[in-house]
C-alpha cells in the first residue's frame, strides 16, 4: 500500500492566490508529443492520441494531453463532448459499457493502462473516482469509508478505525459525522454524501482522483465546500475534474482542457485559457457565445 | 362550484357535464377494494369464530320427549323444517340438533328432535361428560365406583372418587407413554439395528469364522434386548392393570347401563354445575391439548401437534433449500448472463414454471426425488434395509424439495427485482474503488437486494404452507405421530413421513367416520393453519423491515 500523509483538516488551509499557483512547476506545452516531456516525472497521466468508439460512433477523436502530478486539471466543454468518457478512460470504467473500442493509449506513470493484461482492480485502486451523483453504499458511514480498504485486504479494527478517521478528516467531514459513524450513510445531506464519496475514494490512498461533475447535484454552499476540499486535497493527490461550470473550473483548476465534439480544442494553464484563449472556439464557449 | 367555474370560463352550452375528478370511478375503485376487504375479514371472522367455538363446553341439556324417552346432550343447532305431517301448518315447526354422544350405545352421535315432541327441558347438575379413550364422549350419570365386585364409593361420593381416579390415571398414562416412547422405543430401535446387522452379514457373506463371530455377537445382543423387552413389557402390563383396576358404573339418560374402567376415561366434568370461570379454564386447557397432543381415534379427537410440527418443519426445510437456489439462479440471470434472447427465453420459462399445477410438481417429485434420488441412496447406503425403502419412499425431505421447486420461480423473480433495484451508480462506486465484480455483488449488491429476496421467501412460504396436492404423493400421511425429530441419532430423520395441517383439514373434514362431530375441528384446524401462515409471514416481514431500516434510503 502506498503510504502518504494526509494533512489533518483542522490545520488552517493555506491562502491560495494566483501567485502561489505561478510559483509551481511550469506546465508542459500541450498538446505535446511524448518525446518532448521535459518534466516527465511530473506527468502522472498521459493520454496519447486516444480515440474511442461506442459501436460505430466516435466519441473521442485522437485526444492527447498530459496531466501533471498534484495539480487540478479540469475538463470543460458542452454536453456530449466526451469529457466524461475521457475521464472514465483513465480508470477503465468504460470497460463496463458494451461495445466500446479504443485506439491510441493512456499511460499512467509511463505504463500503458489500456492493454488487456492490466490489472484493472489494482489500477482503480490507484486511480480513484467520484461520480456526478453521490453514490454512497446502503451501509453505515463507517462501512462506506472502510469498504475500499477492506476489499484490498485491510482487516484490523484499529487500522480501519485510523483509516476511516483520516479519510473523513481529509474530506472535511469528520467533525460532522464522528458521532454517528454507524448510522446509515443515506441519512446524510446531498453535500455530505458527496464528501463521503470523496472520503471513500481517498481511503484507499489513490494517486489520482477523478471527479466527474462532483458538484452538479449540489447547492452553492455544498459546492463551495467541495471546492475548498479539492484545493486541500491537491496537496496529496492529483485531481482531474469534469465540470459544466466554467467558474468552477477557473476557481479551482490549474490546467484546463476544452473539449468539443470529441476533439480536444485547447489545453493549457487555466488562467491562460480563460483570459487569453488561443482558439476561437474556446473563446466563444467561455464567453457564452457558443450555441 | 365546479360547474359554475366551468361556465364562467366558457364551456359550450349544452355540452354534457364532465365528471371532474372521475368521482364515480374513484367510488368504483374504492368499492372494489372494500369488497375485497370484506371477503378477507369475513373469512377470518367465520373461520375464527367457528374454530374457536369448538373448545367451549356447552351445558348438557336433558330432553324429555312425549313418548317418555330421555335425551342428554349439548344443543348444537336449531332450524325450522318441513316434516311430512306439517303440510297444513301455518308456522313451520322447528327441530333441534342434540349431540348425545354415547356412540357405543346409540345409533348415532347426533339426533334431531322435533320441538313439538319435547315435554321438558332441564339442566341436571349431576349430568356428567366423560372424555374416553375410545368411542368419543359419554353423557350420563355416575352411579358407583367399584374395584372388582367390591364397591368403593356410591352416589355423590362416587363422583369425587372418580375425579381422583381420573387424575391418578393421567399420571399412570404419562408413565406408560414415557415407557413406550422412551425405553420401549429404544429397545425396538436396537432390535431393528440387530436385524439390519444380520442382513448386512448375509449381504457381505464373509468367510465362515468371521461370519460366525458376527452372528454370535448379534445373537447375544438379541438375547440381551429380549430380556430388556420382557422387563419393560412386565412394567407396562402392571401399569395397565393398575389403570383398569377400578370400574365405574354409569347410566345414560335413557337408562342404559355401562361399565367403564377408569383408565379409559381421560377427563370427567359436570358442565351444568360449572361457572363461566371454570369453563374458561377448561377452554384454555382444551386449546392447549389441541395444540400439544397427538391425534386420537383416527384424527377425530385429541390434538394436532404432529401436523403443526410437520408443517413448520417442512416449510423450514423448504426455505433452506429454496433461498440459496433461487438467489443464485437470479444472480446468474441478472448479473452474469449476457442479456439476450436466451436469457429472455429462460426468464419466460421460469415465470411459466410458477403457473404449472402443483400436482405436476408432486408427480415430478415422486419420479425424480423419491424413486430417482431416494432409490439410488437406498441401494447405495441402506442396502440391508431393502426391500423396505428408507429414502426411496415419500418423506419430509422430498416433500420440502418438491415444494422448493414449486416456489423457486417466485424467489427468482423477487430476487431479480431486488437486484435490478440496486442502482448502477452504487455498483460503479464499488468497482471504482478497485473491487472486483464478485466483491461488488457480494458486499454491496446482495445486502442491498436482501429485502427483495425476503419478499420472495415470504411469497414462497405463503404458497408452500398451503400446498396439499403435491405433498400427498411425496410423503404426507394421515397419521404419523412419530415426529421427524427424535432421540435416536441422527435425531433429525428427514426420511420420515409427516403430517400436514392442510391435509389434516381434508382428512378430518371429509375422510372421517363421524363428519358431523368433526365439522368444528375443520374450522379450528383451518384457523390454526391461517394463524401459522400469518405468523411465519410476520416473522419474515419483520426481518425484511429491519433490513430495510438498516439500508433506509433518504431519497436524495
Amino acid at each position: 500500500m502506498i503510504q502518504k500523509s494526509l494533512r489533518p483538516s483542522h490545520a488552517p488551509p493555506e491562502p491560495r492566490t494566483v501567485g502561489s499557483r505561478e510559483a509551481r512547476t511550469p506546465m508542459p506545452d500541450s498538446p505535446a508529443p511524448p518525446d518532448r516531456g521535459a518534466n516527465a516525472s511530473d506527468i502522472v497521466l498521459e493520454v496519447d492520441r486516444l480515440s474511442l468508439y461506442y459501436g460505430a460512433s466516435r466519441a473521442l477523436d485522437a485526444i492527447s494531453l498530459r496531466i501533471p502530478r498534484k495539480r487540478i486539471t479540469a475538463f470543460i466543454g458542452p454536453s456530449g463532448c466526451g469529457k466524461s468518457t475521457l475521464l472514465r478512460c483513465c480508470n477503465r470504467m468504460n470497460d463496463l459499457v458494451d461495445g466500446v473500442r479504443t485506439e491510441g493509449d493512456v499511460r499512467f506513470d509511463g505504463v500503458s493502462i489500456l492493454g488487456p493484461d492490466v490489472e484493472v482492480n489494482e489500477l482503480r485502486k490507484r486511480i480513484g473516482m467520484v461520480f456526478q451523483k453521490s453514490n454512497p453504499f446502503p451501509k453505515s458511514i463507517y462501512d462506506n469509508v472502510a469498504y475500499g480498504p477492506r476489499v484490498h485486504g485491510v482487516t484490523g479494527r484499529s487500522t480501519l478505525d485510523a483509516i476511516v478517521e483520516k479519510s473523513l478528516r481529509g474530506a472535511a467531514l469528520w467533525d460532522e459525522v464522528k458521532d454517528r459513524l454507524h448510522e446509515s450513510a443515506l441519512g446524510m445531506s446531498g453535500g455530505q454524501q458527496q464528501r463521503l464519496c470523496i472520503a471513500r475514494a481517498i481511503a484507499v490512498e489513490p494517486e489520482v482522483v477523478l471527479l466527474d461533475e462532483p458538484c452538479s447535484a449540489l447547492d452553492p454552499v455544498a459546492t463551495a465546500k467541495v471546492e475548498d476540499l479539492m484545493l486541500e486535497l491537491v496537496k496529496d493527490f492529483t485531481l482531474v475534474i469534469v465540470t459544466h461550470n466554467m467558474q468552477q473550473a477557473s476557481r479551482v483548476s490549474d490546467f484546463t482542457a476544452f473539449l468539443y465534439l470529441g476533439k480536444m480544442v485547447e489545453f493549457g494553464e487555466t488562467d491562460e485559457l480563460f483570459v487569453n484563449p488561443r482558439e476561437k472556439q474556446t473563446e466563444d464557449y467561455i464567453t457564452g457565445r457558443f450555441g | 362550484m365546479t360547474t359554475a367555474a366551468t361556465k364562467r370560463i366558457g364551456r359550450p352550452d349544452g355540452a354534457p357535464p364532465r365528471t371532474p375528478h372521475g368521482r364515480h370511478f374513484i367510488a368504483l375503485c374504492g368499492g372494489a377494494l372494500g369488497f375485497c376487504l370484506l371477503l378477507v375479514i369475513g373469512q377470518v371472522v367465520l373461520i375464527g369464530s367457528q374454530g374457536l367455538a369448538y373448545f367451549w363446553q356447552a351445558d348438557l341439556e336433558l330432553f324429555t320427549l312425549d313418548d317418555g324417552a330421555r335425551l342428554l346432550g349439548e344443543v348444537t343447532a336449531r332450524e325450522t323444517y318441513s316434516p311430512p305431517d306439517a303440510a297444513g301448518l301455518v308456522e313451520k315447526p322447528a327441530r333441534i340438533q342434540l349431540h348425545v354422544a354415547n356412540r357405543d350405545l346409540g345409533a348415532s352421535d347426533f339426533v334431531w328432535v322435533d320441538e313439538r315432541r319435547i315435554v321438558a327441558r332441564t339442566f341436571p347438575a349431576d349430568a356428567a361428560l366423560l372424555q374416553r379413550v375410545e368411542w368419543g364422549d359419554f353423557h350420563g350419570f355416575v352411579r358407583r365406583l367399584r374395584r372388582g365386585e367390591q364397591v368403593v364409593a356410591e352416589g355423590e361420593a362416587a363422583w369425587a372418587a372418580l375425579l381422583a381416579r381420573v387424575d391418578a390415571g393421567d399420571a399412570l398414562r404419562a408413565q406408560l407413554q414415557a415407557l413406550e416412547k422412551g425405553e420401549l422405543d429404544d429397545v425396538n430401535h436396537e432390535l431393528e439395528k440387530a436385524r439390519l446387522a444380520e442382513r448386512r452379514v448375509e449381504l457381505d457373506a464373509p468367510a465362515a469364522p468371521e461370519r460366525e463371530r458376527r452372528l454370535a455377537a448379534i445373537a447375544a445382543e438379541r438375547t440381551r434386548l429380549d430380556a430388556r423387552f420382557r422387563a419393560i413389557a412386565e412394567r407396562t402390563a402392571a401399569l395397565r392393570a393398575e389403570l383398569d383396576a377400578e370400574v365405574v358404573d354409569l347410566v345414560t339418560a335413557s337408562g342404559q347401563e355401562k361399565s367403564l374402567p377408569t383408565g379409559a376415561i381421560l377427563s370427567a366434568i359436570r358442565p351444568d354445575g360449572m361457572g363461566v370461570f371454570a369453563k374458561s379454564g377448561l377452554y384454555l386447557r382444551r386449546v392447549w391439548e389441541f395444540l400439544a397432543d397427538d391425534p386420537r381415534e383416527s384424527n377425530t379427537e385429541g390434538g394436532i401437534f404432529p401436523a403443526i410440527f410437520g408443517t413448520v418443519l417442512m416449510v423450514f426445510l423448504m426455505s433452506i433449500a429454496v433461498v440459496p437456489l433461487g438467489v443464485l439462479a437470479a444472480l446468474y440471470l441478472r448479473e452474469y448472463a449476457r442479456q439476450g434472447l436466451m436469457v429472455r427465453i429462460v426468464r419466460i420459462a421460469v415465470n411459466n414454471l410458477a403457473g404449472v399445477p402443483s400436482i405436476v410438481f408432486g408427480v415430478f417429485g415422486l419420479g425424480f426425488f423419491v424413486y430417482g434420488i431416494g432409490g439410488t441412496i437406498d441401494s447405495l447406503f441402506f442396502e440391508e434395509a431393502l426391500p423396505r425403502a428408507t429414502f426411496g419412499t415419500g418423506g419430509i425431505l422430498w416433500a420440502a424439495l418438491t415444494l422448493a421447486l414449486l416456489t423457486v420461480p417466485v424467489v427468482i423473480v423477487a430476487t431479480e427485482e431486488g437486484l435490478a433495484a440496486v442502482p448502477r451508480a452504487v455498483r460503479e462506486g464499488s468497482l471504482a474503488l478497485g473491487a472486483t465484480k464478485f466483491e461488488t455483488i457480494w458486499r454491496v449488491v446482495l445486502p442491498a437486494a436482501a429485502p427483495g429476496m425476503l419478499t420472495g421467501l415470504i411469497l414462497a412460504i405463503a404458497r408452500a404452507a398451503g400446498e396439499v396436492a403435491p405433498l400427498m404423493i411425496v410423503g404426507m400421511v394421515k397419521l404419523a405421530p412419530a415426529l421427524p425429530i427424535d432421540r435416536h441419532a441422527p435425531f433429525l430423520h428427514l426420511e420420515n413421513k409427516f403430517m400436514h395441517l392442510g391435509f389434516h383439514i381434508f382428512d378430518v373434514g371429509f375422510q372421517s367416520p363421524n363428519v358431523e362431530a368433526t365439522k368444528p375441528l375443520v374450522f379450528a384446524t383451518a384457523f390454526l393453519l391461517l394463524v401459522l401462515v400469518v405468523a411465519m409471514n410476520l416473522t419474515a416481514i419483520t426481518v425484511r423491515n429491519r433490513l430495510r431500516r438498516r439500508y433506509a434510503s433518504s431519497g436524495v
